[in-house]
């Protein structure tokens, strides 16, 4: 599978756009308990994405994709509005906005 | 390669020291405060490759990582069973454990029997003797044979072929399906919940379902369940038995054994009649492996090992962590290989954390994915999230994440090869 098929469309809607702001704004006020919590989070998704996010397959790379892009497109599949989903659309709600936000400030400072 | 290298480099331990004399005390943790914590972990399957990676990785070498294994190739579970019905070559379910090596972990070839606890020493079949500061055991399963007397010997184990630890035997139940005459009966018998992998003999039914639909249309799969039901991703498979392998598989639940007679592939069965097949593969009733089963770890109905969610420290013994299917789990979550590489990074990063004076992560997660093949090219999968429960001190789902692909599908067929390439990575290199 084409993973731009996935990337087309990312972030266009304004709606995806400020939900962005919203979550980055929550995890900026909430300190992660663990310093470590968006490494460990973010190691949780290494098993398709590959490790750091850098896949070595057809499912795409997260490492070094704007956080704010990670951030909207997980809503989106958490709020069923990509149609294509496979798969992140049931894992996507496995997790809250703080966590998704610590996730992908981990994957937008790995290398590509 | 083992003998000289271990002796080498790994008795440097306890009672080799007289052996050896001075040159060998450099090494050793209790000297001189400088060295490295040292992590040992055995079974370089999916819980322990991973926990060797990740702690050498996420500690930046501060802590020195060895991986005991005894296999000199790992050998993927997952997708085997594509071997089994023809459309994969053992080569591609291969991975080797090189990369590893460029991450300055250190492998021993050998076989782990017995860790002395206050001594803080794991010893292996050839007698060698490794230190640790955290021992890790990712032993996976291994049969309870007591309970089949008829497969208490190794010709009778040969013939009527497990085929659960992807290897030798993947290679040997394939070369039975394929020496089997068009008409045949090949039959699989899945032990009662828990067992490793609760998809995997279904997938296994397809795969050979898949296999006869191609060469030997005669030819029938006969799926004999001691579970009440099918344990895993009942609907989608149904469909398939009942789509295009109508005809050709027949389920039957409730299906316990007493026995069986290895000589006439013959399954005593506890109610109704024998059961006869040409090709007979019997998944044994299965605990967790050897060594925590002879070393006091399997706390759980002297089965399977309990753990603490936060660090996977056993509850029976100290600085002794443990992965992979040998848990006693929590609700929901299955023996999978997904699920030990992501026990292995919770460990991972509890263990460096406790060798390196840091706080251990009070709120890990986990997520499962198992992908089945129903043939050779459509997939399903099954999926969940689950956290810790601090007041319940176990791991819970979270609610409305996770579930079942809708139906099988190609794109999912690419996926997960894709995941099968990025989580052997994810462990290996
Ligand atoms: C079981 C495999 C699997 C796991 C685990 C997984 N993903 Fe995905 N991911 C996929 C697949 C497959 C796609 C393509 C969309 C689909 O089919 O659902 C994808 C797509 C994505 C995308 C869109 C990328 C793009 O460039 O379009 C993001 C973002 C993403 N995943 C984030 C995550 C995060 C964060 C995690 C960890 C919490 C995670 N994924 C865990 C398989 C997985």
């Amino acid at each position: 599978m084409n993973p731009v098929k996935f990337r087309g469309g990312r972030v266009p809607a304004l709606f995806g756009a400020l939900a962005v702001v919203a979550a980055l704004s929550a995890s900026a006020q909430a300190q992660p308990a663990n310093a470590n919590l968006g490494r460990n989070l973010a190691a949780q998704c290494a098993n398709c994405h590959g490790t750091n996010g850098r896949s070595v397959t057809s499912v795409p790379s997260l490492a070094g994709q704007d956080a704010k892009d990670i951030v909207a497109r997980m809503k989106e599949f958490r709020d069923g509005k990509v149609p294509k989903a496979t798969i992140m659309h049931q894992l996507a709600k496995g997790y809250t906005d703080e966590q998704v936000a610590l996730m992908a400030e981990f994957f937008s400072k790995q290398a590509e | 390669m083992s003998t000289t290298f271990n002796r080498r480099d790994f008795v440097k331990s306890a009672g080799a020291l007289g052996l050896l004399g001075t040159s060998a005390i450099t090494g050793c943790a209790s000297v001189g405060g400088v060295a490295k914590p040292r992590v040992v972990v055995v079974g370089g399957g999916f819980g322990g490759a991973t926990a060797a990676k990740y702690i050498a990785m996420w500690s930046d070498g501060k802590i020195d990582v060895t991986l005991v294994e005894r296999g000199d190739a790992f050998v993927s579970c997952p997708l085997s069973n594509l071997v089994i019905g023809g459309s994969k070559q053992m080569a591609d379910v291969t991975v080797s454990y090189d990369g590893l090596g460029k991450r300055g972990i250190r492998r021993v070839k050998g076989e782990a029997v017995g860790f002395d606890a206050d001594k803080k020493t794991l010893s292996l079949a050839d007698g060698t003797t490794l230190s640790y500061d955290r021992l890790i055991l990712s032993p996976g399963i291994d049969f309870m044979y007591e309970s089949l007397p008829g497969l208490a010997s190794a010709d009778a184990r040969q013939k009527v072929l497990a085929a659960w630890k992807a290897g030798p035997e993947t290679v040997a139940l394939r070369n039975q399906l394929t020496a089997m005459k068009d008409g045949g009966v090949y039959a699989i018998h899945i032990p009662k919940a828990p067992y490793r992998c609760p998809p995997g003999p279904y997938e296994r039914a397809c795969q050979v379902a898949w296999y006869f639909q191609q060469a030997k249309p005669k030819s029938k799969v006969l799926i004999l369940d001691a579970n009440e039901d099918v344990v895993s991703k009942k609907g989608l498979f149904m469909k398939a038995w009942n789509g295009q392998y109508k005809g050709i598989v027949e389920y039957r639940n409730n299906q316990e054994i007493q026995d069986v007679d290895a000589r006439t592939n013959t399954l005593k069965m506890s109610f109704g009649d024998d059961v006869k097949a040409d090709v007979l593969n019997l998944l044994p009733p299965m605990r967790a492996g050897n060594i925590a089963t002879q070393n006091g770890l399997n706390n759980s109905n002297k089965r399977w090992c309990l753990i603490d969610w936060l660090t996977y420290e056993s509850t029976a013994v100290k600085n002794v962590h443990i992965l992979g299917d040998a848990l006693q789990i929590a609700p929901l979550m299955p023996k999978s290989g997904h699920m030990a590489n992501q026990h292995a990074k919770v460990c991972a990063a509890a263990v460096v954390a406790q060798l390196t004076g840091e706080a251990v992560n009070t709120t890990p997660m986990v997520a499962n994915t198992c992908y089945s093949f129903i043939d050779n090219r459509n997939v399903v999968h099954v999926a969940s999230v689950h956290r810790y429960d601090a007041a319940q001190k176990t791991m819970v789902t979270v609610p409305g994440s996770g579930g079942l692909s809708a139906e099988a599908n190609t794109a999912e067929g690419g996926f997960a090869n894709s995941w099968a390439r990025n989580i052997w990575a994810d462990m290996l290199a």
